[in-house]
Parts: C-alpha cells; structure tokens; sequence
C-alpha cells in the first residue's frame, strides 16, 4: 500500500485547526486546569494512526486529542468533555487526559509512562483474541524514564506481543532536556531488550508513515514488538501557558511570576557562591532560548507537508484546507451553543 | 512579621534550612524552574532536576537520608506518588524497625495535593490518609504560609520520613502552574487566608503531631485539615447566626495524628464533625471517630469527604469536595 499524502494532510491540518480551538477555548476560562495540545506531532500521529484497522487498540498519555480525532471519535463530543458537560466523551468526568473510547480500544492515562503497560495488556487481549490486530502506544521523551515503560517494553518482547511503542521525543520534559535527563541512545535501549527499532523524522509524514507500515507488519504477522523513536516539536511547549515560552511570549507576567523570585534568590544571603549563582542563572536562560527553538516552523510537520503538496496541486490543497476550517468552525459553534452536540 | 505567601513560605523556609545545613538538598521533576529562587541561590548540586523516574529517585532519596544526605524528594503531585509508593511503603517506614532502630530515614517527600481547579482525578487526590496508614511515615498538610514554613522546618530535624503536602488551592505556585496557565478567564474558589498570611522573619520550628484550635465552639467539633480548614471556618461563621457553635480544629498533621486535643474538644462538645478531602472509606475520617470511641466519649458523628473519583467538570467537582453547604447540612443534622 501506498501513502495517500492528501488525506494523511487533511488529517494532520483537521487536528492543527481543531487544537488551535481548543487553545482558543481554553485561553476563553471555558477549559479548567491543564491543557496539553498536540501541535507539532501531527505527522507522528497521522502516520501511524491513520494505518490502524478496527481491533486495533491505542493507549494514550495527557496528549490525547490528536490521535483520539485522527480515529474518528467525535470532535464535538471531544470538545464538550474538555468544558466538562455532561455529553462530553467521558460525561464530563475524564476531561483531556482522561479520554476513553470504548467502541475504539482508546484509553489515556495522565500518569507519564503508563501508555507502555496499557498498550501491551491490549496487545494480550489482541494476540489471544483478535490475531493480526495490534497495540499503539504513544508516550513523549520524557516517559522512556519511567520504570513501567521500560518494564513493559521486556514484557512485550518476552511474550512476542504487537505491540507499536511510538516516542514523541521533543526533547523536553516539561522544563527538563532529554540531555540531562535520557542516558545513553534509545534505538539502542530498544534494541537491547530485542526490539525491533526505527528511528524517524517525525516532521515528515511520509517517513513516518513507511516506519509505521514497517512496523505494523512486524507486529501483525506476530514477530514481536516495535520501537519507533521519531522525532518533534511541541509548538505550545509542555502544555498551554508554558513557563519557558511564555519568558519571551509575556514578558511582565514572567518577570512578577519566575524572573522576580530568581532574582531574590540570587541576592539572598547563605548559598552557593556568586560564580555557582551565575551558571544556574545562565543555565535558565539558556532553557529560555532552547524552548524558544519548539515553536518556529523548521519542525512543523504542516509546513513541511503543505510544501510538498502546493506545487501538486495549489488550488486541491487551498479547498482541502477550507473545507475542513469550515468543518472545524461548524464543530467548535455546535460545541459551543448551549444545547451542545448533536 | 512579614505577608507570604503560602508557596513562598515554604521555599523560604526550606531555604533557611538549606543555608543552615549543608546537607539538605532538593531534587525532584523540573524543581529548578518550580522553585527557581532555591535553584539560583544554592546551585545545580543543591537543587537538582530528575528524570521523570519516581521509583528511582525515591528509592534513591531513602539510602541518600540513611548516609549523610537530607535529600527532600519533591513528587510533583501526590497522585505520581503512586509509581513510587515502594520506596515508603517497604523502605522508608520500615528501616527505622528493621535495623532495630540503629538507622534512621531522615528523608521529607514535599509533594502538592488537592482539588478544586478542575484537573481531574488523576492530579488532584488528597491521599493523605492513605500515606499516613503506613506506621513509620509522618504526613503534614498545613493550611496556611505560617504553619507551612514552620512545619517545614520541623520536618527537615524529625530524623524519620515525613511527607509534606502541599494543598495546590491555596498555593499560588502550584495553582499558577496547573490551575490558570496564567489565564485571568479562569476562577476558583480559593480561601484567601490560606493563600497568604503573616509568617515569622526567621522561622521557628511548629512540632509535628500538634494540632492547633483555629475557632472555639460549644456545640460541636470540626476537625479537618488543609483546605478544609477555611471551608470550615467559613460554615462555622454562617453557622454562628443559625444559632450553631461550632469549634475549628486544625489537625496540621495526620500522623502522627494529636488525639490529645481531639479527645478533649469531642469530649467537650459531643459532636464531632471530619472534613476531609481524602476519600471517605477506610481513612482519616473513620480514624478520628475510632480515636475518640477508645477514649470512651459519647459523640455523635458525621463526615464530609470525597466519595468518589474525582469528577473533572467543575461544578460536578465542587459538589464532590468538601464544600460550605455540605458542611453546614451536616452540622445541622448533627444538632
């Protein structure tokens, strides 16, 4: 089989618009607490997803959105478990980390690793009762540090289950680089529990998509599991109001919020001495500016694709991507207006 | 006497501590941007990021207490704890026995708990009676900047494990970080003396173990904790013009839990009201009422606490969690 690069953009552009409502919503008051997008790891997600067949299970972390609206759940009942209401996905009860489809073998977790335990106790159920099916489990950088991850990962390769663990690794860990905190090379982990590994760009769709056809066949023909490590951006960071982006997005708040409470530090009598004072603050900054490198568009999946698709076809892609904005539009009125969905 | 806040009198508090004592440490996930001021002031050494690998650097915190260290082990909400829970359940409460007291686990879990701003069951547990049911661990939840500061301090010289919590409602930190995003769209019920209050200039140790009566009351006796503390006081000032006496007790620390002014406030009032945030069965609450039954008092008993998972849709929330009403109908009922 073949990418179809259309629908696999059509998809990564219909979660863009959808997550960019989401943050409008949110930054609204009308979305509680946290709110982690998806926004740069469109193709990771599209890629696989958009080759999974029904049996297929997904076990999903605080990132949800994307690969629950990629399999089809109903966006505006998405929506209307993010404002709580009582026909929301999860009646209201789960909210964004806290998505499950049934009907889709679609759970999520906001514990950081536990995508790797869930996805291999769904590839069991598979292997005994829906041969040929497999397991995805989507989990960032910072989860391959927890310990149930890689114990699931030996689990699924001693008992030979299909398992997919795919590793959006943008590098951080909320505020902590993947440098300071992953040893050694993951293909390399991967590999020596004796897994299969792929490593990919996981801004280039079609790359993403031949790993996961690889990979999917691997686990479908009952040859173990698979590692795909691919590689992204988070363009809103860690999640919305992200503390390092926000240092340069707004900066009066972060001065009053984080700036002003370091720099007390710094003068505070008893500590370190100044030249230690001076490489946490330099450190700091560096973090700021490090961040800052998420959210240009070098890494983002959607320019990448549109480029290759504007000199297909200009006119097919500029209707794609007004057709599914007017779509999105239709689907945030409904899950605004006060009678909810449909 | 200055105004803190409740989030800033515990780093500054732990600060002191750490300018005092060379050996005590912070390390946990993304400590050095959450408590940025102790990460400049005492340096990469001091204040130190981990994985996200709670087992391990739990585990690790134990035996760095048990050789030199007095590590505070930050678990970034007490729901994560979860993924740890070994390195206190088998270890850290354990050791102190098991080496017939010859080594001890001066080890302090700061960890933020708590509802009420819409995140869901999964980051906004209490769990505080189902930690201090371990014989060996000390758990604190104080309820305002001053008893946070000095608890700390207390925590950092028990010598035995204490987790410290942290109630994410009244700490602007952790509310900032999880609750607004920086957002003024968003409000929540938040009780204003909690958030800040006056605190000490230099700090003085609180002893663990004492509870401490925030309001008297001839009529009955509610004894909570943390947030519950100012709903409480919040009932007990309506109640007041309902004709309703009710006495505040702050507990501050479940264990060890001071039974002491518990058993001699029900024996006074004969009506023991629990608010507690942690689920209802088989915790704090029914710990109380056993407490005063074996000091042979006749009482009469209600509870208001979290029954279920928490709902994550804010008004289902609020109704899930100690609130001002509930309190107040079963103080009603129980006169």
């Amino acid at each position: 089989m073949q990418p179809d690069l259309w629908s696999l953009y059509g998809l990564m552009f219909k979660s863009r618009i959808f997550e960019e409502s989401v943050r409008q919503i949110w930054k609204d008051g009308k979305i509680s607490g946290e709110m982690h997008l998806g926004m740069g790891e469109e193709a990771i997600v599209a890629g696989v997803v958009s080759q999974l067949i029904e049996g297929d299970a997904m076990a999903l972390e605080h990132r949800g959105t994307p690969p629950m609206l990629m399999r089809g759940v109903d966006p505006v009942s998405l929506l209307r478990e993010f404002m709580g209401k009582p026909d929301g996905l999860c009646k209201g009860m789960g909210g964004h980390m806290h998505l499950f489809a049934p009907d889709k073998l679609a759970a999520s977790s906001g514990i950081v690793g536990a995508a790797g335990p869930a996805a291999t106790g769904f590839a069991l159920s598979g292997q005994m009762l829906r041969p040929g099916t497999v397991s995805v489990a989507f989990f960032g950088d910072g989860a391959t540090s927890a310990g149930m991850l890689m114990e699931s990962m030996n689990l699924a390769v001693v008992w030979k289950l299909p398992v997919i663990f795919v590793c959006k690794d943008n590098d951080w860990a909320i505020t902590t680089q993947a440098n300071t905190a992953v040893g050694g090379n993951l293909s390399a982990r991967a590999q020596a529990f004796g897994m299969r590994s792929i490593e990919v760009d996981g801004a280039d769709v079609l790359a993403v998509w031949s790993a996961a056809d690889d990979a999917l066949r691997h686990a479908r023909a009952g040859n173990g599991p698979v590692f795909i490590w691919a590689h992204c951006i988070h363009l809103e960071g860690h999640f919305l109001g992200d503390g390092l982006l926000d240092m340069l997005r707004r900066p009066i708040y972060s001065f009053q919020k984080r700036v002003w409470p370091m720099l007390k530090g710094f003068f505070r009598s008893g500590g370190a001495a100044w030249s230690e004072r001076f490489a946490s603050m330099r450190q700091v900054l560096g973090m700021v500016f490090a961040a800052q490198s998420q959210t240009s568009g070098v890494g983002d999946p959607l320019m990448r694709t549109r480029q290759l698709l504007v000199r297909k076809d200009a006119v097919r892609l500029s209707e794609l991507e007004s057709d599914i904005q007017s779509e999105i539009q239709k689907i945030v009125m409904s899950a605004l207006s006060e009678g909810g969905g449909a | 006497m200055r105004r803190i806040s409740f989030s800033e009198a515990i780093d500054d508090a732990l600060g002191q501590a750490m300018a005092d004592d060379p050996r005590v440490v912070l390390f946990g996930e993304d400590v050095q941007g959450l408590h940025g001021g102790l990460f400049v002031r005492f340096g990469r050494q001091r204040v130190r990021n981990t994985p996200i690998s709670e087992a391990a650097f739990l585990g690790a915190a134990v035996t760095a207490s048990m050789s030199g260290l007095r590590p505070v082990a930050e678990i970034m909400l007490v729901d994560f704890i979860a993924v740890a829970v070994d390195a206190l359940l088998n270890h850290a409460a354990k050791i102190e026995s098991f080496s017939g007291e010859r080594w001890n686990v001066p080890l302090v879990v700061r960890t933020s708990c708590g509802g009420g701003y819409g995140d869901g069951g999964q980051h906004e547990q209490s769990l505080w009676g189902w930690l201090a049911h371990i014989p060996g661990l000390s758990v604190v939840v104080p309820s305002t900047p001053a008893d946070a500061g000095g608890l700390m301090l207390s925590s950092l010289t028990l010598g035995s494990p204490v987790v410290f919590m942290e109630h994410k409602l009244i700490s602007q930190l952790w509310l900032d970080f999880l609750g607004s995003g920086g957002r003024d769209t968003v409000s929540y019920d938040i009780p204003s003396d909690g958030t800040r209050g006056l605190a000490p200039n230099v700090w003085e140790p609180i002893p663990i173990g004492k509870a401490e009566m925030k309001r008297s009351g001839s009529d009955l006796t509610i004894a909570t904790l943390g947030v519950g503390v100012h709903r409480a006081l919040e009932a007990a000032v309506l109640l007041e013009k309902q004709g309703i006496s009710a006495g505040v007790l702050d507990l501050r620390t479940v264990s060890p839990l001071d039974k002491e002014t518990l058993c001699e406030q029900v024996g006074r009032t004969h009506r023991l009201l629990v608010v507690d945030e942690d689920y209802e069965g088989f915790g704090l609450s029914g710990e109380l009422s056993a407490v005063a039954l074996e000091a042979g008092i006749t009482f009469k008993f209600a509870r208001v606490c979290t029954q279920t998972t928490i709902p994550f849709a804010r008004h289902l929330e609020d109704e899930a969690l100690p609130n001002v009403k509930r309190i107040m109908d079963a103080c009603q009922r129980l006169m």
